[in-house]
């Protein structure tokens, strides 16, 4: 495959409630950003992921095109999935190697609606949906079967919320206190934040990486693959989608410094650590990971910058960042890069 | 453009006002299925699936692929969903024909679906985003003030919507997949039924349809019988509220056009394609879309109209399906247009076959006139 790597991420200040920013206010800074970053203003491809049921309204994703200054017009597509798998239709464009670059860009303002019940949309809507059964409680009945210990979970949420205090861009959650569930086993802390936000990527492939980006995070594997989506299709202690999609991207090849993992919920970093066949030695989530900041259909994209920054800046010399979409861990994405 | 992609399956369900015998996944998996059979494969042979539909407020269900991951067979593969506003189906085919072009599968299969009676799709686009003024309009109140623009700029005589409306409706009687078939067609049936939105009558403008079209794509060691090859590629877009843009006549679609048309090696549209399967959901962007697409040159669309030029045995038929004026599953309707260019060159499009279609072009547009999707297909390997 044609090389290609992430050569610049930004990402915005992420909050926890609605600044009263448009969808459009909220990208244009990372889209500067990125640009000034990579130095390039235009792109050979762009692709975007957002949700409409995130904003209530249908499109969502036609107003961020103003904020792009799309003129004259650009070579541009949409996921409505998480924007890391814009990155990977990206990526796909630029194996066909006509084009040289791609910007890729996702958002989310969750603030805007009850996502816990939004979520319980994404299910069949003959068979499931109509049970009532919430995005947390279709978690809770994975983390039952995970098995998980309390403990382990506590320490989870303790060291990713540690970690995004430190990280400038996530929120600032105190260390988990209290003994009441939200829905047994998830306690309130469990759960990925309500979060506003927006990350920007921009690839580049071979000589146009080697010349805008002194160390860029080489792509050496990306693969994705999908569950059944009845939970009862599944076992739900495993994420059999993500272990053949990390089988896929070339995980196990070389040792994984640093791993950003799409946990949503406590339960499912052991999941990820145990599909991924991450040592102990990696370390998860020094950002903080979604736990600490989870602007939906830009946190996947997030972990891919996380990961890519950690080898442009000098720190990791392989990390491995992996997305995550649909009930319970169905559909995920691994990315593998290297210095 | 990668390596060669072709082509070797399409499946399409009957397009109707309620489906109400299928489920949504019984839908998609009806035409996958027939995509499938028509290139002899199954299930196991298929890399990965890619699914398009417009807004998912349609049906009510928020990124229904995941669901329909298990109809598709799509279990332990990988499965994308694209969403470009109306263009989504012509770009659920070049996101599918992109994994093919870039190296990355061998077979893979495209299906893009609207099951419009689950909701009302006028009330669904008319919904909008805090802080931005909504028209509640639906898509005909949007697009009505610049077909009255085109007509002021061409000086095209009123009827050149209506002859659109009865040609395509004529063409959907040789499709038995088409939606709408009224067999009395004329224009004085079509001049008869109310003006919905100024110049627009009732039956100038497209059906809400219940369907899914799907598509088998291969790389060239992957080909099964007959192939469509695909000779070119290309998506555009353009922000809806930049002051400059021409809204009738958009630089996105001619910016597309010529993309696709240097790939394939086009000099002359008129002359070089066989036949067009362009996205006309209301009657009179027969015309605008052949000035855009360079069939025609500007304020000269109108005269092929009139002259019969894209009728099915004109020089250059346009919609010899029926197009989307007689059949629109919305996520879908951009699918089929690039399904049926390739059934054309395929010699497989029954008796709507343009006799020795060589190359088609396929076309679908979206939002406020502004993404554009294309691909132009060929019976001969490129």
């Amino acid at each position: 495959m044609r090389e290609i790597a992430v050569i610049a991420f930004a990402q915005t200040k992420h909050s926890a409630t609605d600044e009263g920013l448009t969808e459009p206010e909220l990208i244009l800074p990372v889209l500067d950003e990125v640009r000034e970053r990579s130095g390039l203003r235009t792109f050979g491809f762009t692709c975007s992921g957002s949700c409409d049921y995130l904003a209530g309204a249908p499109f969502s994703f036609v107003s961020a095109l103003d904020a792009l200054g799309a003129w004259p017009p650009i070579s541009e597509s949409h996921v409505e999935m998480d924007a890391a798998w814009a990155l990977y239709e990206a990526w796909v464009r630029l194996q066909h190697g006509d084009v040289d670059s791609a910007l890729v860009y996702g958002f989310g303002k969750s603030s805007q609606g009850d996502l816990r019940e939004i979520m319980t949309l994404q299910l069949d809507p003959y068979y499931l949906a109509p049970l009532g059964l919430d995005q947390v409680s279709f978690a809770a009945l994975q983390a039952t079967a995970s098995g998980a210990e309390r403990a382990e979970l506590d320490e989870i949420v303790r060291r990713s919320r540690a970690a995004g205090r430190d990280n400038p861009y996530a929120l600032d959650l105190p260390d988990p206190e209290g003994d009441a569930f939200e829905v047994e086993p998830l306690r309130p802390y469990d759960i990925a934040p309500v979060t506003d936000g927006a990350a920007a990527v921009v690839l580049a492939a071979g000589d146009l990486a080697r010349e805008l980006c002194e160390r860029p995070a080489w792509i050496r594997g990306i693969a994705h693959r999908i569950d059944p989506h009845y939970l009862g299709m599944r076992d739900l202690a495993r994420s059999a989608s993500a272990a053949e999609a990390a089988r896929a991207a070339g995980v196990g090849k070389g040792h994984v410094d640093v791993a950003e993992l799409h946990v949503q919920f406590s339960h499912e970093e052991p999941i990820l650590r145990r599909a991924l066949e991450l040592p102990d030695s990696t370390v998860v989530n020094p950002s903080g990971g979604p736990l600490a900041a989870n602007p939906v259909m830009a946190t996947g994209l997030i972990r891919i910058g996380e990961a890519a920054r950690r080898i442009t800046d000098g720190t990791a010399g392989r990390t491995v960042a992996h997305a995550t979409g649909g009930p319970c861990l169905q559909h995920n994405l691994v990315t593998v890069m290297e210095g | 453009m990668g390596n060669r992609c072709a082509v070797i399956g399409v499946g399409q369900t009957y397009y109707t006002t309620k489906r109400r015998d299928v489920s949504i996944a019984g839908l998609v998996r009806e035409a996958a299925v027939r995509a499938l059979e028509d290139a002899g494969l199954t299930w196991k042979d298929i890399d990965a699936v890619v699914v398009g539909k417009a807004p998912d407020l349609f049906e009510g269900v928020m990124m229904p692929e995941a669901y329909l991951a298990d109809a598709l067979g799509a279990a332990g593969k990988p499965m994308m969903r694209v969403h470009t506003a109306g263009s989504v189906g012509g770009s659920t085919a070049l996101v599918g024909a992109s994994l093919i072009q870039g190296g990355v599968h061998d077979r893979v299969l495209v299906v893009a679906f609207e099951k419009q009676s689950e909701s009302n799709a006028t009330w669904a686009l008319s919904t909008h985003l805090p802080f931005s003024a909504s028209l509640v309009v639906g898509a005909g109140g949007y697009f009505a003030p610049h077909i009255r623009e085109y007509m002021r700029r061409s000086g095209a005589p009123d009827h050149i919507g209506t002859l659109v409306a009865v040609k395509d409706r004529q063409n959907a009687l040789k499709n038995p997949y088409a939606h709408l078939k009224i067999p009395q067609i004329s224009r004085e049936m079509v001049e008869s039924t109310p003006m919905l939105w100024e110049p627009i009558r009732y039956l100038e403008t497209c059906p809400s349809s219940d369907g899914a079209c799907a598509m088998v794509l291969s790389s060239e060691k992957a080909v099964t019988g007959t192939p469509a090859w695909v000779l070119g590629t290309a998506m555009r877009s353009e922000p809806i509220f930049r002051a400059g843009r021409d809204t009738v006549n958009p630089q996105g679609g001619k910016d597309c056009a010529a993309d696709v048309y240097r790939q394939a090696g086009i000099a002359d549209p008129r002359r070089d394609i066989d036949v067009a399967e362009v996205y006309v959901p209301f009657s009179w962007y027969e015309p605008m879309w052949l000035e855009n697409l360079g069939f025609a040159a500007e304020g000269e669309g109108w005269k092929l109209t009139e002259g019969g030029a894209t009728a099915l045995d004109g020089d250059i038929p346009w919609n010899a399906s029926g197009g989307v004026l007689s059949s629109n599953p919305i996520g879908a309707s951009g699918l089929i247009r690039f399904a049926e260019a390739a059934l054309q060159v395929r010699g497989m499009a029954g008796e709507h076959q343009v006799d020795g279609a060589r190359r088609a072009l396929g076309h679908a547009y979206g939002g406020g006139a502004q993404f554009f999707a294309m691909w132009m297909v060929g019976s001969d390997k490129p």
